[in-house]
């Protein structure tokens, strides 16, 4: 796959401090043609009744994608970017095995189509030269694009993780998530 | 006659609101569209860059403008979803009337307009000129604002003009010409980023202004120390390094309490209050007595934050102190404004940068519309319509004799008692959503069913438009070119995308006829909007909001101009104040003693709860845009009362149980949301919502004495648990205003 305006320095950083869920990202993601007004991010309360903090639940972009492996149909592929691409409309088969097998909860089944939908990184902006429309619209910039350079040089309270253990299983990811200074995984136990 | 015509139901069905929403696909031509344009969002007073797509003369998407430097292609939901108002089946595509017992019916714009100023001139030569009142809005643009303010005292030759400013930061603007001698913040945001200390007053930034909120965290990477203060726990206060959860009304307590903390500890700059300021005596006198202990009592706010608070201010290098409605929308507004300021003045940090201070205006056009015209005692220029020299200027610039120039008009709520009292018989609003928007509304709704005559100009029939007997169709944001000036003070270029839809006009056409056929059609010989501005700035010019120097181009080519800018070689102003020259008449900055007095308000045994008001992230103002596009309600659908568990728990409340809320003026029934996100004296509802579900049925009316902003923000009520829980049907048919 050959496209010379694809940076690959650019990277997602998910900052979940930085999000007042405003829940701008949602509508600017189903704004976009492939969604058919289907927002592939997702915004929610913690917990409200104790805080307003928010969290963010997009595809991570995992580099051994349990999703497509676990695929019956072949229809979710990784491409050369490390881009997990939402599934193949004619090859999924609305199994949701991939709903039940993704570690971060991600891919939705969308009953009406019966097809799994998830996030693409905004193929056509990105390799057009884009940001995704999430992170160019977040006003708080919890969802930032951009190099691993630019981010650590405006941010040096923080540092971008994307090793998650799951208990044992650990799944590295082109997503990365803002962490404080030093870290170097997110430890999650079952 | 203004009572509805029938129904409330049937109005509805008809003119909505309904929600409008994309289609799947999205709308036809969003792919391949004829243009792009380049304006800005028509809501908030951040004003953020934004493209709309444009296909067959209809806005059908947006797309992110990255090169303005203000929001470099961010956008909050509203923002997002701003497109979705043209093409909305709701649009009022031609003039309507009220018809008794029918509704609304369509009729030509001949009829309307004659009998509109049939019934202007009938009402003014029976009851006198005033007895005819007109209500603006700053969604407008200056050139519009400008007009209006013309229109009303030139074409109407009325001094009854005010605006929806009014209920948005006029309490700032009157504190700050009192200190400084100009209404305007001191800095463009840039300085935000690298401020070391911030305090946000009463300003819910992340769900008012979300863009904003990115300027705060890009001070806090450089470390700055971010200290909120507001009743809940919003978004911004969520991670502040110091939340003080003031007491709704205690506001000018704990700032006298920051100040005397600041002068027993000499956190001052003695050089700037000896050299640059005047009244500092007085000022520290009137909060000798102000002990933490008194502070903690007053604000409900603890003595070690007040005193962590006050400590990490005095010894800050660089500072920046924002406020909005939290601290403004009270009867003691401007003492709230002043006490802020001291505070600024006390330490110096002000005229340097990253130092800075400043309201976050509201609306969009809440900063140019408030300059230029529509408020009751101001005249172009910011300046004051009682001096004899400033109504000279404007006359000349108007070619009109001063004598016929009207004088001081009533506030906007004072012209509503008026109408009540039965002495203004007859109304012109455009863009002022009264019934949603001004407190005590079963009163303003009463005051309305009084008028003889009541003509709105609006896109969209929104609630107060339903007793209107006219309704002329007027334009949206994208349907005329003209200027609007950000919360920073930068003038930018709002540019027309489409032309108005069906017979409906743009709103200065509209206003230029009825001149016209009010005789005074010479004085409003504008081809567009160009001119109407370029007379703006010959009537700025010399006032302290002097746009002499700025001209479309120069808006254009440089991304905004921040006024003043007197001449047409100056680049404009975005940090005032580094000469020290303030523009009050001594050139100093003013300290404003503030001794503490309480909301006019407080709780007793029969109303035992503080009750506050407020707005949430997808909903605008009083919702007649917001309310008609469909995610922007799902996302919140209805108003709910956030309440704290112990206050719940006293009262047997449960999560999602109906509650009804009373207060002297009224009541009304609320979901309860049960969270430890607001003190437990406390209650909130956001307003935006009108009928039986609006909280400014529970308001109170009372004014604060020198910026007549009504005291939103605080009054007492009492909780009655209705034992049921909260009803479907009413979340899902809220935004519709029954």
């Amino acid at each position: 796959m050959q496209n010379p305006q694809y940076n690959q320095q650019m990277e997602f950083f998910v900052d979940m401090q930085r999000c007042i869920g405003c829940h701008a990202c949602e509508m600017a993601c189903a704004e976009c043609e492939t969604n058919g007004q289907e927002s592939m991010i997702h915004i929610h309360y913690v917990e409200r009744a104790v805080s307003v903090q928010t969290t963010v639940q997009v595809c991570m972009h995992c580099e051994d994608p349990v999703c497509a492996n676990v695929c019956p149909a072949d229809a979710i592929t990784k491409d050369d970017f490390g881009v997990v691409h939402t599934a193949n409309t004619s090859r999924c088969i609305g199994c949701s095995n991939c709903v039940l097998a993704c570690p971060f909860g991600v891919p939705i089944k969308q009953e009406k189509s019966e097809l799994m939908m998830k996030c693409n990184m905004c193929y056509d902006r990105t390799s057009a030269g884009k940001k995704p429309m999430c992170a160019t619209v977040c006003p708080s910039q919890a969802l930032f694009y951009g190099t691993r350079e630019e981010i650590e040089k405006l941010r040096p309270n923080s540092t971008p993780v994307n090793k998650f253990l799951f208990g044992e299983e650990e799944v590295n990811t082109k997503v990365n998530i803002m962490m404080p200074k030093g870290s170097t995984e997110l430890r999650i136990h079952p | 006659m203004a009572k509805l015509p029938t129904s409330v139901d049937s109005i509805i069905e008809q003119y909505g609101p309904h929600k409008g929403y994309t289609p799947e696909g999205g709308f036809k031509g969003v792919h391949e569209p004829d243009k792009l344009v380049k304006t800005h969002c028509c809501f908030c007073g951040m004003q953020c860059g934004i493209q709309l797509k444009v296909k067959d003369n209809k806005v059908v998407g947006f797309e992110p403008w990255m090169e303005f430097p203000f929001n470099e292609g961010r956008l909050c939901p509203k923002g997002v979803q701003r497109y979705l108002q043209n093409n909305h089946p709701d649009r009022l595509m031609h003039p309507i009337q009220r018809v008794e017992g029918k509704g609304f019916e369509r009729t030509s714009w001949e009829d309307a307009m004659s009998r509109t100023v049939s019934e202007i001139q009938r009402i003014q030569t029976t009851y006198g000129r005033d007895s005819f009142a007109m209500l603006s809005g700053v969604s407008l643009t200056n050139e519009k604002s400008y007009m209006v303010g013309k229109f009303a005292r030139v074409a109407l030759k009325t001094k009854n003009l005010d605006y929806n400013g009014r209920l948005c930061m006029v309490s700032a603007g009157a504190g700050n010409k009192k200190a400084f001698g100009l209404d305007r913040i001191s800095n463009s945001w840039e300085d935000l980023k690298h401020a070391k200390v911030i305090i946000i007053a009463g300003a819910n930034v992340s769900e008012t202004f979300p863009t904003l909120t990115h300027y705060i965290w890009q001070a806090r990477d450089n470390g700055a120390k971010l200290i909120v203060v507001d009743p809940r726990m919003t978004p911004i206060a969520r991670t502040a390094d110091l939340h003080l959860p003031v007491k709704p009304g205690g506001d000018s307590a704990l700032f006298g309490a920051m100040l005397k903390i600041l002068v027993d500890n000499d956190w001052l700059d003695h050089d700037f209050i000896d050299n640059y300021t005047s009244g500092f005596q007085e000022t520290i006198d009137a909060v000798k007595d102000y002990d933490l202990a008194w502070a903690e009592e007053t604000t409900g706010v603890s003595a070690a934050k007040i005193q962590q608070a006050a400590e990490l201010w005095g010894k800050a290098d660089t500072s920046f102190l924002l406020h909005a409605r939290g601290i403004e929308h009270h009867s003691k507004g401007v003492d709230n404004v002043l006490s802020c300021i001291n505070l600024v003045l006390a330490t110096g940090r002000i005229g340097k940068p990253y130092c800075g201070y400043g309201t976050i205006t509201g609306q969009g056009n809440g900063q140019g519309g408030r300059e230029h015209g529509h408020k009751c005692d101001q005249l172009p220029g910011n300046r004051d319509i009682t001096n004899p020299e400033h109504r000279q200027y404007i006359a000349d610039v108007w070619g009109i004799d001063e004598k016929d120039m009207p004088g001081k008009g009533l506030s906007a709520y004072e012209l509503v008692e008026a109408i009540h009292r039965g002495e203004i018989k007859g109304l012109i609003s455009i863009c002022f959503n009264p019934l949603v928007s001004l407190p005590n509304n079963n009163f303003v709704r009463e005051a309305l069913e009084k008028l003889e005559f009541y003509v709105c100009i609006d896109f969209f029939l929104n609630e107060t438009a339903r007793h209107a007997d006219i309704i002329l169709p007027g334009s949206l944001h994208e349907e005329e070119e003209g200027t609007v000036t950000t919360a920073e003070g930068r003038v930018v270029k709002i540019n027309q995308a489409v032309t108005p839809s069906g017979e409906a006009r743009k709103d200065s056409d509209i206003l230029i006829e009825i001149a016209q056929r009010l005789g005074v059609g010479d004085k409003f010989a504008y081809e567009k909007a160009e001119d109407v501005f370029n007379e703006l700035r010959v009537a700025s010019k010399g006032g302290t909001a002097d746009y002499f120097g700025i001209t479309y181009e120069k808006i254009e080519k440089n991304m905004g101009i921040f006024w003043p800018c007197p001449t047409e070689d100056h680049p404009g102003t975005p940090r005032l104040w580094e000469d020290k020259k303030f523009r009050t008449p001594d050139e100093k900055a003013h300290f404003n003693p503030v001794p503490y007095r309480e909301p006019s308000e407080v709780v007793d045994k029969e109303y035992p709860v503080v009750m506050t008001t407020g707005r949430v992230v997808s909903q605008y103002l009083s919702g007649t845009q917001t309310r008609r596009i469909g995610k922007l309600v799902d996302q919140y659908p209805e108003p709910l009362l956030e309440i704290h568990p112990s206050l719940a728990y006293q009262y047997g409340i449960k999560d999602g149980d109906a509650v009804t809320v009373k207060t002297r003026r009224g009541e009304a029934t609320f979901p309860a949301q049960i969270v430890e996100t607001i003190r437990e004296d406390t209650v909130f509802i956001p307003y935006h919502w009108g009928g039986k579900l609006s909280a400014n049925q529970l308001t109170i009316g009372t004014l604060d004495p020198v910026s007549k902003i009504p005291e939103f923000k605080v009054c007492a009520c009492q909780l009655v648990p209705t034992g049921r829980i909260a009803s479907i049907k009413v979340k899902d048919t809220a935004y519709q205003s029954f």
